[in-house]
């Protein structure tokens, strides 16, 4: 038996191709007439359109073609509603999607008004500047308690108070767990997100092929079957006719989901009325406009304590800025809202939002997806009940954590994918345990930080815990398919934005089939080659995918074993299959390859027997009933300049529970990035808007994305609870690196600094060195 | 009459990775945009074109620099490596790119060519770097992905590998 593949630590199979530069990425898809799109943005956040004049620029050298929104007739439509809001009652939701280009009205800076094809990127550009647009000013919504008042500007006429969507939820009774509370803390703590920024920007390039009647689209996208699907139906084909292509996408992390962007919509069309191959690239100004972000909220709530620390119950009402349009849904306000209640066994829960429209770029889920916002809320309230209570920061944690005999846990409350929240499993306390052993707490707080007080170093511990939903459904599907070389395929129809999919997905085949995991090829985000599928979204390929991949193996590894036992005469039970051949055991020199097996299996004389197929390949789904729930704590210690407020992380622990791991070189992997982009969002990033809804920091000098030199080492240990869910145990980690790190930050500041003892709290993300000296200094 | 950007061209010859091209360029054509599209060596990425991000980074004349800020047209009479120049083909990468793939340096892959030729430039000229001083080379090239420690790891191994 060969070792097993799944769970070790395999170099990926993608890295050669990305290391010699010969991946294919959408900028990288040249075709003969190829014509360049460059968009006509509005430059204010809100007002009516009064007229666009694209005669000149028609008129320019090099300028194939300009369209406004009139041009598009009955294309024109507002883009479909991704998310639909979970059937609670008493929920509101006024649904405004995003349109092509803009008609009316604008409604953030960066709307596209008007799109210029020309015959190079240089000369299209050159010709946004040739359009006449008159605008009538209006005051664009920004701040977000205003924006509720009748006072205020609408972003949608018909929209009153700009109130996008409104929704309670609650589990016991809150009101009645205040009332025998020994203590209650009730806090205001705003939670700002950012800017996913991926290096590759997004980008489409579609082609019309009038012969064939099909449409080949390149896109940047985490969902192409998704996409294919509901372009098609805008477009009035059928689905067949075309094809999307998701090739290497140079990061994701949520904004490069099928949204439906305009520029995704715009593109094929523009290829299909000219018919010729046309190229967008977003450049990185657009990016920070055009591309969905995430953003604040503002929180105020209340905890209910007993004296001993125990939670009775927490009460949370929230304002969610959901930008200009909202065609994702409540899925970040949600996830916030169920995020909330983390680790811990909280019996009375009662919280309600609002989701608000301004005049700002569209929310949709950033990696963490609204989960970090719930999680800084009862992550901060723990560490002042803390405080107040005297108890320690870890303690009254521990105390709080649901404990391992109370799974399945159900909360009673409904999760982003309209199933009740429910914990799968988790076995919580050795995570922290570990997580504090690593970090080496106790001895931090008994020794090492009064020493270093002592010398006048401004040293601080924090610890923060957290849970993630992740790997909902619905379902994904894969093909696994004997190659006649011997080789096998895999092809699934997610996308693939750097996770490892070629890899790990080619174990767990490996593993079944007993070939090389270099000997097999996975494709992924071709809608040719997997029709079916939903995407790269919620940490959900390598649970929901992975399973599909695993379940086909079996199916084909099974099909191996009929078709070898029928050649060798044989019982099933008397083959092994290693080293990319089937063999009799104990029997030197009966042995088949599988190329050859497979060639077998599609015989040219003879019948396929009714009730077989020809061929080595088998495809199958796997939907889970609902998602597996992963956990962990994230430890840190940091040293703060007084003076400039700048700091250092000293070390920094993760201890991860995802239940079976496939590679631990990938998930290491997975999870520092993770923590980079909290350590972004914590301490760097900031979308600084102004009055007038410009954003006054669109570019990278100004929006600080950590580099090396930010980012500390990470120190990182797993606990394994398997999930229940699914046959392989695993759970999603994409996105749990980047969760906890703001509550910590802010824990271990306050900690450095010794704030508590100056009656300063921090409640607020992201902090900054200017911010720090704000609020410490007053 | 000044000379008009959009038509204003050069002739040029430069070399890039050991290969002579001769082209008449545009005043404004940027490198990156010579390289990607009209040499179609598509492994050099850009990111931000305005200087930041380091994903366009090539050699020039052993230099690296940000061919999003440079014009094709000052390479006339220069030489040039991007990552295609790095290794002859999948099957013989350089010590660099064979410490990307064994320390998993690289996720998307999108910031890895330039993060392949500034670091070259740097372990050309500092053969047994500590961590601090990695990092500190890194820092001009963003990555979104992987939270730099696996390429940290990666550039002490090759480090190591390339002294031999
Ligand atoms: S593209 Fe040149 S530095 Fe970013
Ligand atoms: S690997 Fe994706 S940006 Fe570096």
């Amino acid at each position: 038996m060969t070792t097993r593949k799944f769970g070790a630590p395999i170099r990926r199979n993608e890295d050669a191709r990305l290391l010699v530069g010969q991946a294919l990425f959408v900028d990288d898809v040249e075709l003969p007439g190829l014509l360049y799109a460059a968009f006509l943005r509005s430059n204010v956040a809100h007002a009516r359109i009064l007229s666009i004049d694209v005669s000149a620029a028609r008129a320019r050298p090099g300028v194939v073609a300009v369209y406004t929104a009139a041009d598009l007739g009955s294309y024109w439509a507002p883009g479909p509603l991704l998310v639909p809001p979970p059937p609670i009652a008493g929920i509101i939701f006024n649904q405004r999607t995003q349109v092509p280009l803009a008609k009316d009205k604008v409604r953030h800076v960066g709307e596209p008004l008007a799109v210029v094809l020309a015959e190079s990127r240089y000369l299209a550009e050159d010709a946004l500047a040739d359009i006449a647009v008159e605008l009538d000013p209006l005051p664009a919504v920004v701040d977000l308690e205003k924006a509720l008042t009748n006072a205020s500007a609408t972003v949608h006429d018909d929209v009153h108070a700009n109130v996008a969507a409104h929704l309670r939820q609650s589990r016991g009774n809150y009101a009645a767990a205040r009332a025998r509370a020994a203590h209650v803390i009730a806090r205001r703590l705003l939670y700002d997100h950012g800017a996913s920024s991926p290096m590759e920007t997004r980008g489409v390039v579609a082609k019309w092929d009038g012969r064939a009647d099909q449409l080949t689209v390149w896109d940047t996208t985490q969902a192409p079957v998704f996409f294919r699907n509901g372009l098609a139906a805008m477009l009035g084909l059928s689905e067949r006719q075309v094809r999307v292509i998701a090739p290497f996408v140079g990061g994701g992390f949520g904004p490069k989901i099928m949204l439906f962007y305009p520029e995704e919509v715009v593109i094929p069309w523009v290829a299909m009325k000219l018919n010729r191959p046309v190229k967008w690239i977003e450049d990185r100004l657009e990016h920070f406009f055009a591309t969905t972000q995430e953003r604040g909220q503002t929180h105020d709530a209340e905890i209910a304590l007993a004296a001993d620390g125990r939670i009775l119950g927490v009460q949370d009402v929230f304002l969610h800025d959901t930008g200009a349009y909202n065609p994702y849904g409540l899925t970040v306000p949600i996830n916030s809202q169920c995020t909330l209640l983390g680790p811990y066994d909280i019996p009375n829960y009662d919280s309600t939002f609002t989701a608000v429209f301004t005049n700002k770029p569209i929310v949709t889920p950033y990696r963490g997806a609204g989960r970090q916002h719930g999680v800084f809320v009862i992550e901060r309230l723990l560490d002042i009940a803390a405080q107040e209570l005297n108890i320690d920061r870890a303690e009254i944690r521990r105390r709080n954590l649901i404990p391992p005999d109370a799974f399945p846990y159900n909360n009673e409350i409904i999760y982003q994918d309209f199933a009740p929240l429910s914990y799968d499993s988790g076995n919580y306390e050795p995570i922290l345990d570990k997580a504090l052993e690593l970090i080496g707490y106790q001895k931090f707080l008994a020794e090492e930080q009064p020493r270093l007080r002592a010398q006048g170093r401004h040293v601080g511990i924090g610890v923060a815990c957290y849970v993630e939903g992740t790997g909902i459904g619905p379902y994904e599907g894969a093909k696994v398919q004997v190659q006649a070389n011997g080789k096998v395929s895999v092809a699934t129809g997610i996308g693939t934005q750097g996770q490892g999919h070629f890899t790990v997905f080619a174990q767990i085949v490996a593993d079944q089939l007993g070939v090389a995991v270099t000997d097999i090829d996975v494709v992924t985000g071709d809608t040719d080659q997997f029709y079916w599928g939903a995407g790269t979204f919620a940490s959900r390929g390598a649970v929901v995918a992975g399973n599909a991949v695993n379940e086909a193996a079996i199916a084909v590894r099974q099909k191996v074993l009929k078709f070898a036992a029928d050649h060798f005469e044989c019982a099933e039970e008397d083959l092994e299959i290693a080293d990319g051949q089937v063999s009799v055991v104990g029997v030197p020199g009966q042995a088949i390859k599988l190329g050859a097996l497979a060639l077998k299996a599609n015989p040219m004389r003879g019948a396929v027997r009714p009730g077989t197929e020809p061929g080595l390949e088998s495809t199958q789904y796997f939907g889970p009933p609902s998602g597996a729930t992963a956990s962990g704590v994230h430890a840190m210690i940091v040293e703060v300049d007084p003076q400039t407020f700048t700091l250092e992380v000293l070390k920094y622990v993760v201890v991860h529970d995802c239940g079976t791991v496939i590679n631990p070189l990938i998930l290491a992997g997975q999870i520092h990035g993770g923590v980079a982009q909290g350590i972004g969002n914590a301490f760097y990033e900031q979308l600084v808007f102004d009055e007038d809804g410009q954003l006054l920091n669109a570019s990278l000098a100004d929006y600080l994305l950590p580099t090396a030199l930010e980012v500390p080492r990470m120190e990182i240990a797993h606990t394994v609870t398997p999930s229940p869910l699914n046959p392989l145990g695993i759970k999603g980690a994409g996105e749990a690196g980047a969760i906890p790190v703001g509550p910590l930050f802010a824990q271990a500041i306050e900690d450095a600094l010794e704030l508590p003892g100056k009656k300063i709290e921090l409640l607020e993300i992201p902090l900054s060195p200017n911010r720090l000296f704000e609020l410490t200094t007053k | 009459m000044t000379a008009d950007v959009t038509t204003d061209s050069h002739d040029i010859a430069v070399t890039v990775n050991g290969t002579q091209y001769r082209r008449t360029v545009e005043a404004r054509l940027l490198l990156s945009d010579f390289l990607r599209h009209e040499l179609l060596l598509a492994g050099t990425h850009v990111g931000c074109e305005h200087g930041v991000c380091g994903a366009c980074t090539v050699i020039f004349d052993g230099v690296a620099v940000r061919s999003c800020l440079m014009l094709a047209a000052q390479t006339d009479g220069h030489t040039v490596m991007t990552v295609e120049g790095l290794a002859s083909d999948r099957d013989h990468l350089h010590p660099l790119q064979q410490s990307m793939h064994d320390c998993h340096g690289l996720q998307c892959g999108y910031c890895t060519p330039g993060i392949l030729m500034t670091m070259k430039v740097f372990l050309d000229e500092t053969p047994a770097p500590n961590e601090a001083q990695i990092r500190e080379a890194l820092s001009g090239n963003l990555c979104r992905c992987t939270g730099y420690q696996h390429i940290v790891d990666a550039m002490m191994l090759a480090a190591e590998r390339l002294r031999g």
